[in-house]
C-alpha cells in the first residue's frame, strides 16, 4: 500500500470542511464516538442536518469562530491507499498555512464553487500549488447541485481555469472533477446526478495517480545528517553517515563526491539494523559508508561523481513571509537548507508578487506576512543546490529570526544567481 | 521507470527515523517519553533502527504515577535492559508527598493530570531540551495540530495558536535557554498503521494488550480495571471479563475493551471491524470536548 499526502485549499464557504467530512464519512472512516459527538453538535448549533463538516473541528478557538486556523491533519486509508490530509484555510490571510500544508503534498485539491466559477482565490489556490511544486492539481466544482448538475456549467469553469492555468503553469498534471460535497455526487461515488461525467470520483483519483515519479530520481543526493559512531569493540572504527535519500539511487561501489570538499570516494555498505541493502532511493532513511576516511559531517552531502549541484553564496529565491514582522531588507536570519545550517543577509526584493493578480510589484516593496515575494539573498557559507523545481529537497531553504527563533520565511530557490 | 515508491509502512519508518536523527543533531539533552504503551514501544525500536549499529542516545523516562499495570512496569525493566538503555523514572507519588503536586479526590479521582508535574519536573531537573513522544494526531483533535516539533516556552506550555510553521522536513529546533521541545516522530501514523508495523517487525508487547480475564466494572460506557485505590460508586459491580487494553495509561483513566484476540493479527482485524476511537475508551479524554487541549497547553505529553 502507497502512501499519498495531498491538500486542500477553500474555504468554508467552498465546502471544503464538507468536503474532507464526506471523503471520510462515505470511506467509513468515521468512527461512532466521532459521529456522536458531531451529531451532537450539530444538535446543540441549531443544525438540521448532520454538519459533516464538524468532523474536522480543531481547537477551541477554531470551533468558536467556525473557521480553520492551522493546518490540521487527517488519516484514511482504502484498500488500495493510505491518505494524509493537509486541511488548511483558504483565505488570503492564512497564505502561510496553505504553503505549509501544500510543502509536503503529492497533491493538491483546488475547490471552485459552481455558482461563482474560477475567481481570484481560485488563482491563487492553484498558483500557491504550483508555486510549492505540488505534482498533481485535482479541480473539484462543488455545489453542482445548486446548478441543476449542468454539464455546460462544469465546461465553463473547466474553460476559464485552462486559460488561466496554460499561462501560469502549462506543464502541470490536472484533472477536473464535477461534485456535490454535501449530497456525495463524485465524492466516493459516482453521481447518478451527471451521467455526463464518466472520468472516475475523486477518490478514485486520488486512489491512482501515479506518484512514484514525483521524487527527483535522477540526481544522486545525500545530505548527512547525522555520523554514527559506535565507538564500541565491535564497531571501533565505524563511521556511518546517517540521513534521508533526497535524490536519486545509490548502491555499493558507487563512485561518489563529497561536498563541500569535493573529494572523491565510493560508497561501501548501505547499512540498516536489519542487514545491508543493495540500493536506497528517495525517500528512504539509510546509513552509508565510504571507502576512505573522509571529513565529513552534518549539512555536507554525498554526491554523484559527474552531477555536482550548484554552488553559490548568492541564492535567488521566491519566498512566502510567515511572520507578523515584516521581512528587513539587509537584514540578517538565521537560514536552514537540508541539513545545513548557516546565516544570511538580504541583499535585495526584486519585487513582491500580487497574490491574487499575480503581477509583480517593483515599487513600494514591503514584504508583510503571507506575501510571497522574489528576493536575493547572500549566504555565510555557500549552498549546494538545485532549483526547486527539480528537486523540492534540495531546492528548499527556511529562514529563521535570530531574535525570536521563530520560522519566518519559506524559500524555493528559482536559479543560481 | 519501474515503480520506485516505499509502501506506507516503510514510507512512515523513513519519516519516523528522519525525526529522531534529528532529534540527536539538533539537541543536547533529548530523552524518549516512555509509557509502557505500544507507541513508546515503537519510538524504542525505531531508535535503535535510526542509530544502528550505536547505542540509542538518549536515555528513557517514564513517569510513573504509582498507578500502573504491574505487568506494563516488569515489560518497562526487560526492554531498557534488553537495549542497553539508561532508564529514569518520574514518581508522581514522590510529587504528592512533597506537595508539588495534589491528589485529586472522589469518585472519578486520576492521577492522569498530575504526571504533567511530575514531568515537568523531571524535564527540568534533569536540563532535558527535547522530549520525545509518541503521540499521534489521529489519536485526537487538539493533536490533529500539533507539529513534528513542538516548542515549549519556560514553564512547558504549549501555545496552539501561535505554533512555529513547519515546511518540508525541515525542522525549527531553536529555543532560548529553559524552554524546550516535545518531538513527535510518529505524527503521521494512525492506531492501524502502528499495529501494522508491529506485526511486520514482530516487536513484542506487554500482554495486557491481548485478551486476558480481569475483574471489571463499568462505568459511563467504558470498562475499567477494578483496582484497590479505585473508588466505586455503590451502583457499580465488580464483574469478571475476557478484556485487553486497547490502549495503556494509567489504570484510573484506561478503558479495557470486551475482546478474545490474543494474537496482532487478531487485534487487527478486531480495529479493522470497530467502529470507537482508540481514545474512545480513554476516560482522562471525557471529562470535556477540550479536555486534551486544555492539558497539552499546561504541559501533558
Amino acid at each position: 500500500m502507497e502512501l499519498l499526502r495531498f491538500t486542500t485549499a477553500g474555504s468554508v464557504d467552498d465546502g471544503k470542511s464538507t468536503l474532507i467530512g464526506r471523503l471520510l464519512y462515505d470511506s467509513k472512516s468515521i468512527f461512532e464516538d466521532q459521529l456522536d459527538a458531531v451529531k451532537r453538535a450539530s444538535v446543540q448549533k441549531g443544525s438540521a442536518h448532520l454538519n459533516l463538516a464538524l468532523f474536522t473541528d480543531g481547537l477551541r478557538a477554531e470551533r468558536e469562530q467556525g473557521i480553520t486556523i492551522d493546518v490540521a491533519y487527517r488519516y484514511f486509508a482504502t484498500p488500495q491507499r493510505k491518505f494524509i490530509i493537509a486541511d488548511t484555510p483558504g483565505h488570503i490571510q492564512y497564505t502561510r498555512n496553505m504553503v505549509t500544508g501544500a510543502s509536503t503534498a503529492n497533491a493538491a485539491i483546488v475547490l471552485i464553487d459552481a455558482r461563482n466559477g474560477v475567481i481570484e482565490q481560485t488563482h491563487r489556490h492553484a498558483f500557491i500549488a504550483s508555486l510549492l511544486g505540488i505534482p498533481h492539481i485535482i479541480v473539484c466544482i462543488n455545489k453542482m447541485d445548486l446548478m441543476e448538475y449542468r454539464e455546460d456549467v462544469y465546461k465553463s469553469i473547466l474553460y476559464d481555469f485552462q486559460s488561466f492555468a496554460n499561462k501560469v503553469f502549462p506543464a502541470q498534471d490536472m484533472r477536473f472533477i464535477p461534485i456535490s460535497a454535501l449530497h456525495g455526487d463524485n465524492v466516493v461515488k459516482p453521481s447518478l446526478n451527471m451521467p455526463w461525467y464518466a472520468d472516475g470520483t475523486l477518490l478514485h483519483h486520488l486512489e491512482t495517480i501515479p506518484i512514484s515519479q514525483d521524487h527527483d530520481l535522477v540526481h544522486q543526493r545525500f545530505p548527512i545528517q547525522y555520523v554514527i559512531r559506535p565507538e564500541s569493540d565491535e564497531f571501533h572504527d565505524y563511521r556511518g553517515y546517517a540521513g534521508q535519500v533526497a535524490g536519486g539511487f545509490f548502491h555499493p561501489g558507487d563512485k561518489i563526491m563529497v561536498l563541500p570538499s569535493r573529494i572523491e570516494s565510493e560508497i561501501v555498505s548501505i547499512d540498516t539494523l536489519t542487514g545491508p541493502l543493495s540500493e536506497a532511493h528517495p525517500p528512504m532513511s539509510v546509513a552509508l559508508t565510504l571507502k576512505d576516511d573522509v571529513d565529513l559531517s552534518r549539512g555536507d552531502m554525498i554526491v554523484g561523481i559527474d552531477d555536482v549541484p550548484a554552488e553559490s553564496y548568492d541564492i535567488k529565491a521566491m519566498i512566502c513571509w510567515m511572520n507578523p514582522k515584516p521581512l528587513q531588507l539587509h537584514g540578517k536570519y538565521a537560514l536552514k537548507h537540508t541539513t545545513k545550517d548557516a546565516r544570511c543577509f538580504v541583499q535585495d526584493i526584486d519585487y513582491v508578487l500580487n497574490i491574487s493578480t499575480l503581477e509583480k510589484v517593483t515599487q513600494n516593496k514591503t514584504v508583510r506576512m503571507n506575501d510571497i515575494a522574489c528576493i536575493q539573498l547572500r549566504t555565510t557559507k555557500p549552498l549546494f543546490f538545485d532549483p526547486y523545481k527539480i528537486n523540492r529537497i534540495t531546492g528548499s531553504i527556511i529562514l529563521i529570526d535570530e531574535a525570536s527563533n521563530e520560522t519566518v520565511a519559506a524559500g524555493m530557490i528559482v536559479l543560481n544567481s | 521507470m519501474g515503480n520506485y515508491n516505499l509502501t506506507h509502512l516503510k514510507e512512515l519508518e523513513s519519516e519516523a527515523i528522519y525525526v529522531l536523527r534529528e532529534v540527536a543533531a539538533q539537541f543536547e539533552r533529548p530523552v524518549l517519553l516512555f509509557s509502557g504503551g505500544k507507541d513508546s514501544i515503537v519510538l524504542v525500536h525505531l531508535s535503535l533502527k535510526a542509530f544502528y549499529p550505536a547505542r540509542i542516545p538518549f536515555p528513557l523516562l517514564h513517569i510513573d504515577t504509582g498507578h500502573n499495570f504491574p505487568e506494563t512496569l516488569e515489560f518497562r525493566d526487560r526492554l531498557a535492559k534488553s537495549v542497553n538503555a539508561r532508564l529514569i523514572i518520574g514518581s508522581v507519588q514522590e510529587s504528592i508527598d512533597i506537595g508539588r503536586a495534589v491528589e485529586e479526590t472522589g469518585i472519578n479521582a486520576s492521577r492522569n493530570v498530575l504526571q504533567t508535574v511530575t514531568l515537568l519536573d523531571a524535564l527540568e531537573q534533569n536540563k532535558f531540551d527535547a522530549a520525545i513522544g509518541g503521540a499521534r494526531r489521529d489519536e485526537e483533535k487538539a493533536r490533529a495540530k500539533e507539529r513534528f516539533f513542538s516548542h515549549r516556552d519556560e514553564f512547558g506550555q504549549w501555545d496552539p495558536k501561535n505554533q512555529r510553521p513547519e515546511l518540508w522536513y525541515m525542522f525549527n529546533g531553536k529555543k532560548r535557554m529553559g524552554e524546550h521541545f516535545r518531538v513527535f516522530p510518529i505524527s503521521n501514523w494512525t492506531e492501524m498503521d502502528v499495529w501494522q508495523y508491529i506485526l511486520a517487525e514482530n516487536i513484542d508487547l506487554p500482554g495486557i494488550y491481548f485478551t486476558h480475564e480481569r475483574n471489571v466494572f463499568f462505568r459511563d460506557g467504558v470498562w475499567l480495571a477494578a483496582a484497590p485505590f479505585m473508588e466505586m460508586k455503590p451502583t457499580e459491580k465488580v464483574e469478571f471479563k475476557r478484556v485487553r487494553c486497547r490502549t495503556v495509561g494509567d489504570i484510573s483513566c484506561t478503558g479495557l475493551t470486551l475482546s478474545c484476540a490474543d494474537s496482532v493479527e487478531d487485534i487487527i482485524q478486531e480495529i479493522a471491524a470497530t467502529r470507537v476511537t482508540e481514545r474512545g475508551g480513554r476516560y482522562d479524554d471525557k471529562r470535556s470536548e477540550a479536555a486534551m487541549e486544555d492539558r497539552k497547553k499546561e504541559g501533558y505529553f
